[in-house]
């Protein structure tokens, strides 16, 4: 039972690792940046040619697959992305959606379309006994890991004045752009991060949610997910979804096997029919 | 205050000649019908055009005259291909024609029911709705296998001839004449729907849904209508696939078949009904090519094709296609008329 929760807890936080750069494109832009999941399945594949193929030691790696990913979305975002901002969502959806495509096929032809795995240290890997809970060392780890992220992210966005510009430009980026706010520069360095952290997630998620070329299409429903049940002007709304999402898709998996996913779709819809902005939102005050 | 007699008649016959039948759209039907003695070696992936375009239309329903974009229409689409399976194996409906009608009204029904889903919240909730509405049906065709067969596909499907006279020969001659044949029907209906008031009224609540329900328009009612009713095409572009093929697997519910749904539309362009039908004819043929040659990777041309659409602007793409619409509008003899009758309008407005 507390194994269970245990395990939700670590595949919750690394989801809001994966996604939460995905809250911030959406809520600062409003844009729909369905190509999320590739940039976490950059950092994956890093990590795994590192580890695997060149002997680089498992936690070097995870910075390497945080600074290679957040390049790369920095890169896109210069190139590509700013042409689409202005445009309808339908535009950005078909975009993004080819950018997925893209990167499936470019990856399936670079690595082969088999699942591939990374070599964890061996005093990573197995469980141990703490009063009767099994704890998953790895799974502990990520908890480690995502939970320091989790305040560094707060701290960041709450006490210094990247943050506060940061918040600024979110709630209302025309006033923020009046200010003498550098909304673009801003936006572009946000999106480099969120895609930094979406590398690191997918590296540190290699080992517990698999990595094949169909990873961004297979997790883009449980970003949108997180990033829509949580809303998108804080960071504790995200937050609190992840971890639903995470400990409701363990446990959903484990109590009532015959459902699968089903439990966490019906809940999502559920939950935009009652709260269209988000359950922690705080548009609704405003 | 009731509008003089003069301004009524000139709006009705706006309304007339809108839905007046040009030249180039005749001569599109006789294609596709002289098709069927032209290439007989081709009737299989024509027939594919046939279901796809049927499909796509659906879509420009939707989204080209109510502006709903929808990530999830695969999930009317497969659930018109499981319905007419399921009825063909079990022998409940041995008839296709019928078959094809039951799915249709089963995937209306389907429509009606998510309709209210999608009526709240902005583009990135239907986005999200209709997408998990498609991942749902999937999970469930995956989950009850002693029904759909699971994740090996509905197996032994044997389709009986159509209308009791005509059987399904591999080389899908009876496939293209039947789908082609569902697809002029459908096409006519549709092409009735958008140009009466209704199909107007729905271009002013895409256009703008406040000021339309400012002017007497229930917006809610016009989106639940055509979603149904675009559910139902959906249901039968599903059920002739299924039909056509004797198949039906989970893949029909799969986002790649939504997402590729809106690069068939776009290609052709949303919004005139064509464009469903000329992206299908496009894409397939692109597919047939690209995938002869890369058989694994063509979906990373799918992608090019659709980011660079994008980037180049789906607008500017159009306006490359002028001239050719400019020589279409001076074949049209009648156009005169129409817009003899449109600057009229114009008048009675001022």
């Amino acid at each position: 039972m507390l194994t269970i929760l245990f395990d939700g807890v670590a595949y919750g936080m690394l989801l809001f690792v994966l996604a939460s750069g995905l809250a911030v494109t959406l809520g600062l832009m409003n844009f729909v940046n369905l190509a999320h999941g590739s940039f976490a399945m950059a950092g994956g594949y890093i990590t795994v040619v590192l580890v695997n193929r060149l002997g680089v030691p498992f936690f070097a790696s995870l910075p390497l697959a945080f600074l290679a990913s957040a390049i790369i979305g920095f890169v896109f975002e210069r190139t590509l992305y700013v042409h689409v901002y202005r445009k309808s969502h339908l535009d950005q959806v078909l975009f993004t959606i080819g950018l997925v495509f893209m990167s499936v096929a470019a990856v399936d032809y670079v690595m082969g379309s088999s699942q591939v795995f990374v070599q964890v240290p061996g005093y990573l890997q197995g469980q141990f006994d703490f009063f009767g809970v099994g704890i998953g060392r790895y799974r502990l780890l990520i908890i480690v890991i995502c939970g320091l992220l989790t305040v560094a992210l707060q701290f960041i966005l709450a006490r210094t004045r990247f943050g506060s510009r940061l918040r600024a430009a979110v709630d209302d980026s025309r006033v923020a752009r009046g200010l003498g706010i550098n909304v673009n520069w801003i936006f572009s360095l946000t999106f480099a991060f969120g895609s930094g952290l979406a590398g690191l997630g997918g590296a540190l998620g290699v080992e517990i949610l698999g990595l094949d070329p169909s990873f961004p299409l297979k997790f883009m429903i449980y970003f949108l997910i997180v990033v829509t049940v949580g809303g998108t002007s804080s960071i504790t709304g995200p937050f609190l979804a992840s971890l639903v999402l995470g400990i409701g898709d363990v446990a959903g998996k484990y109590y009532v096997p015959t459902l699968g996913s089903f439990v966490i779709y019906t809940i999502m819809i559920v939950v935009l029919i009652w709260r269209p902005q988000g359950l922690f939102s705080r548009t609704a005050s405003r | 205050m009731t509008p003089p007699p003069a301004a009524i008649r000139a709006a009705t016959e706006w309304l007339s000649a809108r839905a007046r039948w040009h030249p180039l759209e005749i001569v599109f039907w006789i294609a596709a019908f002289a098709a069927i003695y032209l290439f007989p070696d081709r009737h299989l992936i024509l027939t594919e055009i046939a279901w796809l375009g049927l499909f796509a239309l659906s879509l420009d329903l939707i989204l080209g005259y109510a502006g709903i974009i929808s990530l999830g229409h695969a999930a009317f689409f497969g659930f018109g291909a499981y319905t007419a399976a399921l009825l063909a194996k079990h022998e409940i409906i041995n008839e296709p024609v019928l078959a094809l009608l039951v799915a249709g009204v089963a995937a209306m029904a389907l429509g009606f029911v998510t309709s209210f889903l999608v009526l709240r919240g902005s583009d990135l909730t239907r986005l999200m709705v209709t997408l998990g509405i498609a991942l749902l049906l999937r999970e469930l065709a995956n989950k009850f296998g002693w029904l759909t067969g699971g994740a090996d596909g509905l197996q032994g499907v044997a389709v009986k001839p159509v209308l009791g006279m005509f059987r399904f020969d591999m080389f899908g001659h009876t496939g293209y004449v039947y789908s082609l044949s569902v697809l002029f029907i459908l096409f006519l209906i549709s092409r009735r729907l958008v140009n009466s008031p209704f199909g107007l009224s729905l271009l002013s609540v895409k256009g703008n849904p406040l000021r339309s329900s400012a002017i007497g328009i229930s917006v809610d009612a016009r989106l639940i209508a055509i979603y149904t009713v675009a559910a139902g095409y959906a249901g039968i572009a599903g059920a002739l696939l299924a039909q056509t093929t004797s198949f039906a697997s989970l893949e029909v519910f799969s986002f790649d078949r939504s997402a590729d749904l809106l690069l068939v539309l776009i290609i052709g362009g949303a919004g005139y009904l064509y464009g469903g039908l000329i992206g299908a004819i496009i894409f397939k043929f692109m597919q047939d090519y690209l995938s002869a040659l890369t058989p694994q990777y063509w979906p990373f041309w799918i992608g090019l094709v659709l980011v660079v659409i994008v980037l180049v602007g789906r607008d500017r793409i159009t306006s490359w296609t002028a001239p050719a619409r400019r020589i279409a509008g001076r074949l049209d003899w009648r156009a005169a008329a129409r817009r003899a009758a449109a600057s009229s309008i114009e008048g009675h407005r001022q």
